[in-house]
């Protein structure tokens, strides 16, 4: 990224009051919000649709450290009514909708359908998408995945985990809750393509003069390997579950073992389109992160070229790692060689990353608002996670690892800690943008440093808890995990304080936010949005930008 | 123009996926392929008579017998014996009994492998049940063999020349035939 883009045209927002072509016209309301074509819009429902589906599943992740806060089981009879393993079925459901939902109804529909909606489009010169019905199609797929996922649970709930694993998802699981699930995975498959897609042709084919593939901002990068990502991997889930579905329903054995099939083959399957979909979580983060630590650093990202391929890098190995998900389905020691290494060389692009966010900041001017304070805590949170990702890539300590609350812990890290960091550095860097109010720096701080030290200690017992045995996915433990789980559940409650503070500022500041202005954060914030107003006009970029 | 341009990218992409959806349901037989050209996962190999090797002289391994039945099929099914002391090599005979519960003709098949996986590539079997289905008329009981001995090759594995028990598993489920009808 270069800092050419600052010469880029300055964009009015009121060109010229009554023309009939005002740029800033807007539709009425159901033709504005229920048939959107415009991609601040769509962004706009998609964060809206995130924020539901994420205080749903935090929701979830509530009931289940409240159940795990003490030994025994507590509230889980109460809850779902039942007694027995049904009440155990119960939070069988509740691991798979948290999973399900944080994943592909919370992070994905952000990330890429939020803020890659909001700004690739701006961030490249571009008037809007390439297929602006297409978008609006993208998001109205993912409405009913939802409806469908949560539906499930009111006919039994669908109890085997984000991975759908057979035989636990085909003759473990009788009902319709499972096929359910499968199909909403399909719609919210169907839907992220469809954006993929969109996002792909719109960076190939609409970026404005002089906005090279080599001058384009990180976070375009981040979303065109995410869109690859999303088009390579989908696909396979897409076949993997239409598999299941005809095992459950029409009488095929492509994975029953008494059927002729191969449960193994599932996860093989599962996990090619799996192990990059954590990628696809993460690396619109990388981008943001990107964005956020040059700008208030005030200079432009140290190794433009090496971050922007090292993300090209990430995805393309990302594709031949799977089977370190696998390590216990007895592969043999030499399959078992080669995954650890891929994995473990997945550490290096990762690392050119983390050390260019550190060398960027090196000797910047550095303002700690609250975006950058988001930034850091991400590097800081995926850098733990990162590590004990390392760890887990061994075989043989996997062994040992493999289904504890070691690996619950890292890919919290990860992804709660690393992606969630990542959304809400995004949140509040173009909160001003999107809104045209500055959101509140105190509570913004506050909402950071609640939620960190919450997290941390919600997340960082499990460590422990994991080297000493503790299996996840369990309701119940013997005491002697009780400590580390009750420090957990605490962290939980400190986490959940910290929301509060994100919520209030969210109302307070769309309320009675001051005004932006076109560009809060100063010489550091080059890329072609912070030329616009705030928040920028219905349509932007009637004349493209020339980028020198 | 950009119309166009960004038609052609996308069908390119539609290309892509459509690629990608064929490349998952094409795992099936493709992994099929892999396993019984690898020996991955288990999966046995297969040999003629002529081929085999003859026994090594003082190595000894052990192969246990497993019988399952798909809970879709009335038979039962198990082997003659539990385990069986064979020379490396050796072409060896195993026997499993297995009995039609029901009243009526049924046909089954029967899916194999053995453990641990890395031996898949040296259990050699030369005849076998599980080659082809198997017809059992009402309560009929048939006494299945099958031919097979451990490749010498094992010895020079690394990974899997300190095996000393290996597990041959048979799950027969049902398959669709006229007999079975009913």
């Amino acid at each position: 990224m270069t800092d050419s883009t600052a010469n880029a045209l300055h964009f009015q927002a009121h060109e010229a009051p009554g023309h009939a072509h005002d740029a800033d016209h807007k539709p009425a309301f159901f033709q504005r919000w229920f048939m959107s074509t415009n991609h601040k819009d769509i962004g706009t429902l998609y964060l809206i649709f995130a924020i539901l589906a994420g205080v749903i599943g935090g929701a979830i992740s509530g009931l289940m450290r409240a159940e795990l806060a003490a030994p025994g089981i507590q509230y889980l009879e109460a809850w779902s009514g039942q007694e027995g393993d049904a009440a155990l079925q119960f939070w069988n459901v509740l691991i798979t909708a948290h999973g399900l939902i944080m994943v592909f109804f919370m992070v994905m529909p952000a990330m890429i359908g939020g803020f890659g909606n909001w700004f690739i489009p701006i961030m490249i010169g571009a008037p809007d998408m390439a297929f602006p019905r297409m978008n609006n199609v993208s998001f109205w797929l993912i409405v009913p995945a939802f409806i469908l996922l949560l539906g499930s649970a009111f006919v039994g709930g669908a109890g085997t985990g984000w991975t759908v694993y057979p035989p636990l998802s085909t003759i473990g699981s009788s009902g319709a809750a499972v096929d359910m699930a499968i199909l909403s995975l399909h719609l919210a498959g169907a839907s992220s393509i469809l954006g993929a897609i969109n996002f792909i042709t719109t960076i190939f084919n609409m970026r404005a003069p002089g906005m090279t593939l080599h001058k384009m901002p990180l976070f375009v990068w981040s979303v065109l390997v995410t869109a690859f990502l999303l088009l390579l991997a989908l696909p396979v889930l897409a076949a993997a579950i239409t598999m299941l579905l005809t095992d459950r329903n029409f009488g095929t054995a492509f994975f029953d073992a008494s059927g002729g099939g191969n449960p193994i083959l599932y996860q093989h399957l599962f996990w090619f389109f799996g192990h990059p979909e954590v990628y696809i979580m993460i690396l619109p983060g990388f981008g943001i992160v990107s964005q956020i630590i040059a700008t208030f650093s005030r200079k432009p990202v140290f190794g433009y070229l090496g971050m922007a391929y090292a993300m090209v890098a990430i995805g393309v190995v990302g594709f031949i790692v799977w089977a370190h998900h696998m390590f216990t389905t007895g592969l043999d020691v030499n399959t078992k060689m080669y995954f650890t290494a891929a994995t473990m060389v997945i550490a290096v692009p990762t690392g050119i990353k983390i050390f260019s966010w550190i060398a960027t900041m090196w000797g910047g001017s550095l303002s700690f608002k609250t975006p950058m304070l988001w930034a850091i805590g991400f590097i800081f949170m995926f850098t733990v996670g990162g590590v004990t990702g390392v760890v887990l890539a061994n075989g043989g300590i996997d062994n040992y690892m493999h289904d504890t609350y070691y690996v619950v812990a890292h890919f919290h890290y990860v992804l709660s800690l690393g992606a969630v960091f990542g959304l809400f550095a995004g949140f509040y860097y173009w909160f001003p943008k999107m809104s045209g109010k500055m959101y509140n720096e105190v509570l913004g701080q506050l909402h950071f440093w609640v939620f960190f030290v919450g997290v941390n200690l919600l997340f960082f017992p499990m460590h422990f808890l994991g080297l000493d045995g503790m299996p996840r996915r369990i309701p119940d433990y013997p005491d002697a995990f009780a400590w580390y789980n009750h420090l957990a559940t605490m962290g939980y409650g400190i986490m959940a304080l910290g929301m509060l503070f994100f919520f209030v500022n969210l109302v307070v500041s769309l309320i009675g936010g001051k005004p932006a202005g076109d560009n809060p954060w100063g010489e550091g914030a080059t890329t072609l949005e912070w030329t616009l107003s705030s928040p920028p006009p219905y349509h932007q970029f009637e004349t493209l930008p020339k980028i020198d | 123009m950009l119309a166009g341009r960004n038609r052609r990218v996308r069908n390119l992409m539609l290309l892509l996926v459509a690629a990608m959806v064929g490349l998952g349901f094409a795992s099936v037989p493709l992994y099929r392929i892999f396993c019984e050209y690898t020996g991955f996962d288990g999966t046995t190999q297969r040999a003629t008579l002529a081929q085999a090797p003859g026994a090594v002289v003082g190595k000894i391994i052990s192969v246990r017998f497993d019988a399952n039945v798909s809970s879709r099929l009335p038979w039962t099914f198990t082997p003659e014996q539990q385990t069986a002391r064979v020379a490396i090599g050796a072409r060896e005979l195993a026997f499993f009994n297995a009995t039609n519960a029901a009243d009526h003709p049924v046909t089954g098949s029967a899916s194999f492998n053995v453990t641990p996986s890395q031996v898949g590539k040296y259990f050699t079997k030369i005849q076998c049940f599980c080659f082809t289905n198997q017809t059992l008329e009402a309560g009929a009981t048939m006494r299945m063999p099958v031919t097979y001995y451990v490749d010498p090759k094992i010895l020079d594995d690394p990974d899997a020349r300190e095996v000393s028990e290996i597990t041959l598993s048979y799950t027969f489920y049902p398959v669709d035939s006229p007999e079975t009808a009913g």
